[in-house]
């Protein structure tokens, strides 16, 4: 779409003056600092910001660090069990919500599905650490089973738009034909629906778990002590003298979650519409 | 006369039927939902209510004065009533650099989303995917990111030390300007994404038209295209505004406690404030303030909608 502009030089329509540069200043704003923790968590020296040689020290130490190791494994077991809950309850919820005529209460399904969205995290975080409070008092319970029901709640979301998006674009001509041939809706379901489905649901658990993974405000509102998860011993470390330890921790997580979205995103192209 | 079913009544039945298997298949999804996120809001409002009690919690005796110390002071001494100029300043200071995050991602996402839909088809996911890959990676991370970079022995200080342009480092953590910094990096990618979707649409037609009639490069910019995307640009400034308005991580890790925001507030209260039914209506405030963002966007969008129609 180039035509010949005043001064015989190809005149392009979409041109528009330093729109170009813009983008290239905002790609390297986007990556440098990232760049740079990454960098420096392979720094040799004591210091943050001064250069001193390739050394993997820092993630041995955050590897021998019982705390790092106890927050780790934490925010693993956490992100796999509210992945694993959410996605289930976000299929179900998909599948009554979806490919059905409008009936009463629809809106106020979607409304309560999507309210972790719209709602300032900081209030959420605050509502749970009052209501916890008041069981926590009453049952002296003080587990991990918080912080699961938090992470489930503020995941089904997220696993429910990829899942929901499938099914939306899934026609219901093979389950009727199933259902013709006198198939119960279980097995329909089963050799069926759920087959069709499953990449849906596959990106579902992948988002609802990367952001269990890097919750910070919910977390730290509702942990008992003691409960650190990654993120939230690093905001504690934040506070401190900044060790190029938290550059190596900040680095492994940063790697695990490009590599769960990098996925998500192959997965979606291949099995996308 | 017996009772036998019409095909109308077994119409009725099936589409019932129906309804009781999707509200089945929802309810377990909902009461997870109204257990850990919607119900616990109701407390909240409750706990505003009520007076403090004296180390942290609540009292259950009814009290407005939470949220008549939103706004209000009063004098512990002679009790005069004057306004809580600590609390307006944190408000003002809230809203203040939301407004200028959201100009700012505005300046440097608008081009950038023109950019990404002007490629061809091919490149242009991979520039999606560059822009989307950070917005998936972790919040606190990528602020601690800023923070190194412009901290006092960070990397603009040093490298501007080095060519010796400056001999003292540049104070910029712990400023209105490094929390601003940090929240534009932080929600860019939220302003870039429904940019480019309402780019993407765009009919370049119509950019050519107004060319051949003579149009600037400068006209068509301002008169066809920013006109096209607006929804675009509305939908980016309000997803932006939002969780800028309820920051906390990015403040406090970057404003270092001695700039707060109002989600910083809110958790002073909770915490070493020991003031929760005051924590309580600030938070309530807070989620007033969104919604009211919210429902305006939902107007507007409706709006154009239904006039292009």
């Amino acid at each position: 779409m180039t035509v010949s502009g005043p001064k015989g030089k190809p005149f392009s329509i979409k041109k528009q003056p330093g729109f170009g540069f813009v983008a290239v200043f905002c790609f390297v704003m986007l990556y440098a600092p990232i760049f740079t923790l990454i960098v420096y968590s392979f720094n040799a020296g004591k210091y943050i910001s001064i250069w001193e040689g390739f050394s993997l020290q820092w993630y041995v130490s955050a590897w021998n660090n019982e705390a790092v190791q106890d927050a780790a494994i934490r925010s693993l077991v956490l992100a796999l069990q509210a992945s694993a809950y959410s996605t289930v309850l976000a299929t179900m919820a998909a599948l009554g919500t979806t490919r059905t005529r409008s009936f009463r209460g629809l809106t106020a399904i979607y409304v309560l599905i999507n309210q972790p969205l719209m709602v300032p995290e900081i209030v959420t975080a605050v509502a749970l650490l009052t209501f916890f409070a008041i069981i926590k008092t009453a049952t002296g319970y003080q587990g991990l089973a918080y912080l699961v029901l938090a992470h489930t709640a503020f995941c089904i979301p997220f696993a429910y738009l990829p899942i929901r998006a499938r099914l939306e674009g899934m026609d219901l001509i093979l389950e009727t034909a199933a259902a013709d041939l006198y198939a119960p809706p279980w097995k329909t379901f089963r050799h069926i629906t759920l087959p069709l489905l499953w990449p849906g649901i596959i990106a579902g658990a992948m988002l609802a778990f990367v952001i269990s993974l890097d919750d910070v405000v919910i977390t730290e509102f509702v942990k008992s002590s003691g409960q650190e998860t990654l993120p939230t011993y690093m905001l504690g470390q934040l506070r401190r003298v900044i060790s190029p330890e938290i550059n190596a921790i900040s680095t492994a997580l940063l790697s695990l979650s490009i590599l769960v979205v990098s996925a998500f995103f192959f997965f979606n192209r291949k099995f996308g519409k | 006369m017996t009772n036998k079913p019409t095909g109308i009544d077994r119409i009725e039945n099936a589409r019932k039927k129906r309804t009781r298997r999707n509200w089945l298949l929802s309810t377990p999804a909902l009461i997870v939902l109204i257990c850990a996120a919607s119900g616990p809001l109701l407390i909240v409002l409750a706990y505003s209510l009520l007076s403090a009690g004296e180390y942290g919690g609540v009292t259950w005796s009814f009290s407005t004065d939470a949220w008549f110390n939103v706004v209000f002071h009063r004098d512990i001494f002679d009790e005069t009533i004057g306004l809580a100029d600590a609390h307006l300043l944190i408000f003002w200071r809230s809203v203040k650099l939301s407004f200028f995050t959201t100009l700012t991602t505005l300046a440097i996402g608008f081009p950038t989303a023109y950019f990404i839909a002007t490629r061809n088809r091919k490149t242009r996911s991979m520039w999606l995917f560059l822009i989307t890959v950070p917005f998936w990676t972790n919040l606190l991370i990528r602020t601690f990111a800023i923070l190194e970079v412009i901290r006092n022995e960070g990397l603009i200080n040093t490298a501007l030390r080095a060519l010796e342009i400056i001999h003292e480092p540049i104070q910029m953590l712990y400023t209105d300007f490094a929390i601003m910094v940090g929240m534009t990096y932080v929600f860019l990618p939220l302003m870039v994404l429904p940019l480019y979707a309402s780019m993407e649409r765009l009919d370049f037609n119509l950019i050519e038209a107004a060319y051949d009639l003579y149009a600037t490069r400068y006209q068509v910019l301002r008169r066809v295209i920013v006109p096209l995307v607006k929804p675009g640009i509305i939908a980016g400034s309000i997803l932006v505004f939002i969780p800028s308005l309820g920051a906390f991580v990015t403040p406090r890790v970057l404003g270092g406690g001695k700039k707060m925001m109002l989600g910083n507030l809110i958790e002073l209260q909770f915490g070493a404030g020991r003031n929760w039914p005051l924590g309580a209506a600030l938070s309530i405030t807070l989620l007033g303030i969104v919604m009211i963002a919210l429902v305006a966007y939902l107007r507007s969008t409706q709006r154009s909608s239904g006039g292009r129609r």
